[in-house]
């Protein structure tokens, strides 16, 4: 069975262009999944003070050969509430973000997949500068926006709701506004991929039908879009969960999130077995719902036509 | 008389949402252009209209050396990512019997959902490991930064490059052999021309994604290696900066000026 | 009052400076074949949509059994229409795109499987009920979409070029399964379609419609022998038509220089038609004093026929003969001279 395998592999081989084929399978392989094999030979290995700080997980001296390995890296991180709460934290942050994304995002991409089509270019280029836009310094100008002294407060002022500057920066809600405006054109983008290209036909078939616009939006439109809006919802999840610079720019001490954690592990208390198997845990948290996306777009992707 | 009621409250409806949707996603870029010409050391506190920050910022050595390097990194790692984005991309769609696709499917889909903290971090434990055992990189820097940009970057080509290809009509290849075109002409005439838009927009792509980024970078970076982002990360991170709103206004106007031409070149290419 | 089960009364709409119906006015009878036939363009998708309800009309009412339904949104309308491109729902099977239209109406679970059984016995869908729409072949997908129409027991189907995306031999099945499903149904069936073949086969009376307006009305046969002008002449089959000369009491054929007897053009109609099926041709040798002679400038054997242009003074016209003997080769090739021959009742006269 494998030695057939293996023949079939080699014939094909000299068949195609070898390197032209592997090159990039073969770099993929050497800069990201030795490096995450090693991260997890690191979380597995004893902490040391040294360089590296820590100790081999292989050894071979006049005893013989040994494996030093422990699980101690992750039942310290899984007995201390303060870990575990980091996760569900950056789970919520991703959750609730990913939920807003979608509420705003979608009836703008809706409508602009709907507008004439020489309007249309214009808002879908419109979508996309922002896009492009450096992400740092769209989360600095919410700093800017939110600061004591900055134009939300001013404006409030102004209108008299309030009478102080109220601190609006620092805190888990200033984190969800960035993280909802920065990644809003990952959601919309994807949303409109597959809106723009809905057959218009489908939704005078509902009308006639006698589906009311209510019900040809519930029954017709919005299942025809999810694999849309599984596609947008995981661009949005998946990055927020590990997400480093909003918390750091526009957070506070009331809620920390899994990645400044591993960043402080690794730069400020300089522990790698930790951090590695901080980020290790990230990884095997980050897979259900990434299985559950796929699954789930797998099975709305319909071919339109 | 009902029904136009009813149209009008839908057409006030969708100019509401795309007037309040696209309020949100410009207020603060353009708030922060506008500060930007503020003569005032205390970003918020309009003083009066000047250029003092952008002179400031043209003399701040610092930001423009992080500038050139950031410039240089994402060329380079977007030119290497379309490269290899091209190879799998046609790896994937044009050889049926590849072996075990899915196992490559997953090779090169999987950078795609890795949050860039832990990809920064198993970047750097591989960079130092190996300088351990190989002597190489001998150290962390520039080489070290584009090394890991080019590895997240060409998963991101690869999609598109995937994309046009598989909707891509192998007919037209077939009809240039018959009209006399020889086989090893065939990619130069027919297809590299005919996905070159997807090719150029990979290359956006990854340059972005590159200049982008600061997460990686920060975990890669070495002595002389400061990109941009952690140049301003580092002068943000504690308080405000008069120079990066004068900075984030001159990208907002690169980022325009790039968008009206690639809407006139989409909208030419359309006409065609 | 007025009688008609449908009745169009002076419809326009336009699209930007484009008229695409101008002052159209239509009687469609209860339980009819109704077909709207002409070239893309003319306007006969546009009035099937305003039907249906997609479009509003700029002008004009539509009466449904008397009652103004211009102002009905679709979902309200006593009828359904079947898309061209059927329209099917991609992420519903077979049962669930049939059932769409009942559970927006509120019939008993009971009531709604029931109703879809029967149809699905009558356009025999059996066993296909949880297969996806997109996993089905064109002509089941077509028999899905006109289910789903007819599931909800309208009074008036419309159906947009209900054959096209069909293959030539299941084309002409279906045309006859349609015209039995409607004379079993009895529903008033509006068929837009730009094939005149197909529109003379499946019609009861029809429409030819250009530039937004109806040019002719009437039924496939009032229609093939006896059109307004040259354009239906033209658009409908093959058309001879020639000028006519009346001088001192003689009808002359221009063309042809050909004088007809025993009928008088009393009206002074100044063109007329001869289809080439009703024009004889037979081989002559030699000279002969019979001015009725011409040569053959192509030939095209067609099976059941054959097709033949004729050059008469310059001018051409076709002649269709019949295959009736088996032979290996026709008897009349190029360049052969020939004798035409034509009842003079099968002139057809008019004005144009």
């Amino acid at each position: 069975m494998i030695h057939q395998y293996f023949g079939l592999m080699i014939r094909y081989l000299k068949k195609q262009n070898f390197w032209f084929v592997f090159t990039p399978y073969f770099w993929l392989i050497l800069f990201f999944f030795i490096p995450l094999a090693l991260i997890f030979k690191i979380s597995i290995s004893v902490s040391e003070w040294g360089m590296p700080p820590y100790r081999d997980l292989f050894s071979l001296s006049e005893e013989g050969f040994k494996i030093d390995s422990t699980l101690s890296n992750y039942l310290f991180i899984f007995s201390d509430p303060f870990y575990i709460r980091s996760y569900l934290n950056s789970l919520s942050l991703a959750f609730t973000s990913t939920i807003l994304c979608l509420v705003i995002g979608y009836p703008i991409a809706f409508y602009v997949a709907k507008s004439q089509a020489n309007i249309r270019i214009i808002l879908l280029v419109l979508l996309i500068i922002p896009f492009w836009t450096s992400f740092l310094l769209r989360v600095y100008a919410w700093k800017v926006l939110l600061q004591g002294s900055g134009i939300i407060n001013s404006i409030l002022i102004h209108l008299g709701f309030i009478t102080e500057p109220i601190s609006m920066l620092h805190n888990h809600y200033a984190v969800i506004l960035g993280v909802v405006y920065t990644y809003l054109p990952f959601m919309i983008l994807p949303l409109y991929g597959y809106l723009v290209k809905f057959d218009l036909n489908l939704i005078d078939a509902a009308n006639d039908l006698g589906a009311k616009p209510v019900n040809t939006f519930l029954k017709v439109i919005l299942p025809l879009s999810l694999p849309g809006i599984i596609a947008g919802s995981m661009l949005v999840f998946i990055p927020v969960v590990g997400e480093f610079v909003i918390p750091e720019m526009l957070g506070g001490s009331d809620k920390l999130y899994f990645g400044k954690i591993i960043w402080d592990e690794f730069f400020v208390n300089r522990d790698w077995p930790v951090a590695s198997a901080l980020a290790m845990s990230g990884i095997v948290i980050l897979i259900f719902p990434i299985v559950i996306f796929q699954l789930m777009y797998a099975k709305y992707n319909f071919k339109n036509e | 008389m009902q029904n136009t009621i009813l149209r009008m409250n839908k057409l006030f409806f969708k100019i509401f949402t795309l007037i309040i949707g696209f309020s949100f996603l410009y207020f603060p870029i353009l708030t922060l252009i506008a500060y930007s010409f503020n003569d005032n050391k205390r970003v918020m506190v309009w003083k009066g209209f000047s250029f003092r920050w952008y002179k400031e910022l043209f003399q701040n050595e610092q930001i423009l050396e992080a500038f050139y390097t950031s410039v240089k990194i994402a060329s380079l790692s977007a030119t290497f990512a379309t490269i290899m984005g091209v190879m799998i991309g046609f790896s994937l769609t044009r050889i049926s019997k590849i072996p075990a696709r899915p196992f490559f499917i997953f090779l090169s889909s999987s950078p795609l959902v890795m949050p860039e903290i832990i990809l920064g971090l198993s970047l750097l434990l591989f960079f130092i490991s190996s300088n351990h055992i190989i002597g190489f990189p001998s150290s962390k820097g520039q080489l070290t930064v584009l090394i890991s940009h080019i590895t997240f970057s060409v998963a991101f080509v690869a999609v598109i490059i995937q994309s046009r290809l598989s909707s891509y009509d192998k007919n037209i290849e077939e009809a240039a052999q018959d009209l006399g075109t020889i086989p090893n002409m065939i990619f130069w005439k027919i297809t590299a021309p005919v996905i070159l838009p997807s090719i150029i927009s990979g290359w956006l792509l990854a340059f972005t994604l590159s200049l982008d980024d600061l997460v990686v970078a920060s975990f890669t970076t070495g002595p002389g290696a400061n990109t941009l982002p952690i140049v301003v990360f580092s002068k943000v991170r504690l308080g405000l900066s008069p120079e990066v709103n004068a900075l984030s206004a001159i990208i907002m106007l690169i980022v325009v000026l790039a968008a009206i031409s690639v809407y006139f070149i989409n909208r030419s290419h359309i006409k065609k | 009052m007025s009688n008609s089960f449908l009745e169009i009364i002076d419809l326009t709409k336009r699209f930007g400076d484009i008229l695409a119906l101008d002052r159209v006015n239509l009687k469609i009878e209860k339980s009819e074949i109704f077909s709207l036939l002409g070239s893309s363009g003319c306007g006969k998708s546009t009035l099937l949509r305003i039907i249906a309800g997609f479009e509003k009309p700029d002008q004009g009412k539509i009466l449904l059994e008397g009652n103004d339904i211009t102002n009905l949104p679709p979902y309200i309308r006593p009828l359904n229409i079947m898309f061209q491109n059927y329209a099917l729902f991609p992420h519903l099977n077979v049962t669930n795109n049939i059932k769409f239209g009942l559970k927006e109406e509120s019939f008993s679970k009971q009531e709604i499987n029931n109703r879809v059984n029967e149809i699905l016995n009558l356009l025999e869908l059996n066993g296909l009920e949880e297969r996806k729409v997109n996993e089905i072949s064109g002509g089941q997908q077509q028999r899905v979409a006109l289910a789903r129409c007819l599931v909800k027991k309208p009074k008036l189907l419309l159906l947009d070029e209900p054959l096209a995306a069909l293959d030539k031999q299941l084309r002409i099945q279906t045309q006859f399964e349609l015209i039995n499903l409607q004379n079993k149904l009895g529903i008033t069936f509006i068929i837009v379609t730009h094939d005149q073949e197909e529109a003379i086969s499946l019609s009861d009376r029809m429409a030819i419609m250009q530039n937004g307006e109806i040019l002719q009305v009437g039924n496939p046969v009032e229609i093939y022998e006896k059109p307004k002008n040259t354009y239906i002449a033209n658009f409908i089959g093959t058309a001879n038509i020639f000028h006519i000369l009346n001088k001192d009491n003689q009808i002359i054929i221009e063309e042809l220089n050909y004088e007809i007897k025993n009928i008088n053009n009393n009206k002074n109609f100044n063109k007329c038609l001869i289809r080439p099926e009703k024009i004889n041709i037979k081989k002559i040798e030699n000279q002969s004093d019979n001015s009725n002679v011409g040569i053959v400038k192509e030939v095209a054997y067609l099976g059941s026929y054959t097709k033949y242009l004729i050059e008469v003074n310059g001018i051409q016209f076709y002649s269709f003969m019949q295959n009736s003997l088996v032979s290996d080769n026709l008897q009349i090739k190029w360049d052969d001279k020939v004798e035409f021959k034509f009842n003079d009742s099968s002139i057809f006269w008019f004005n144009d």
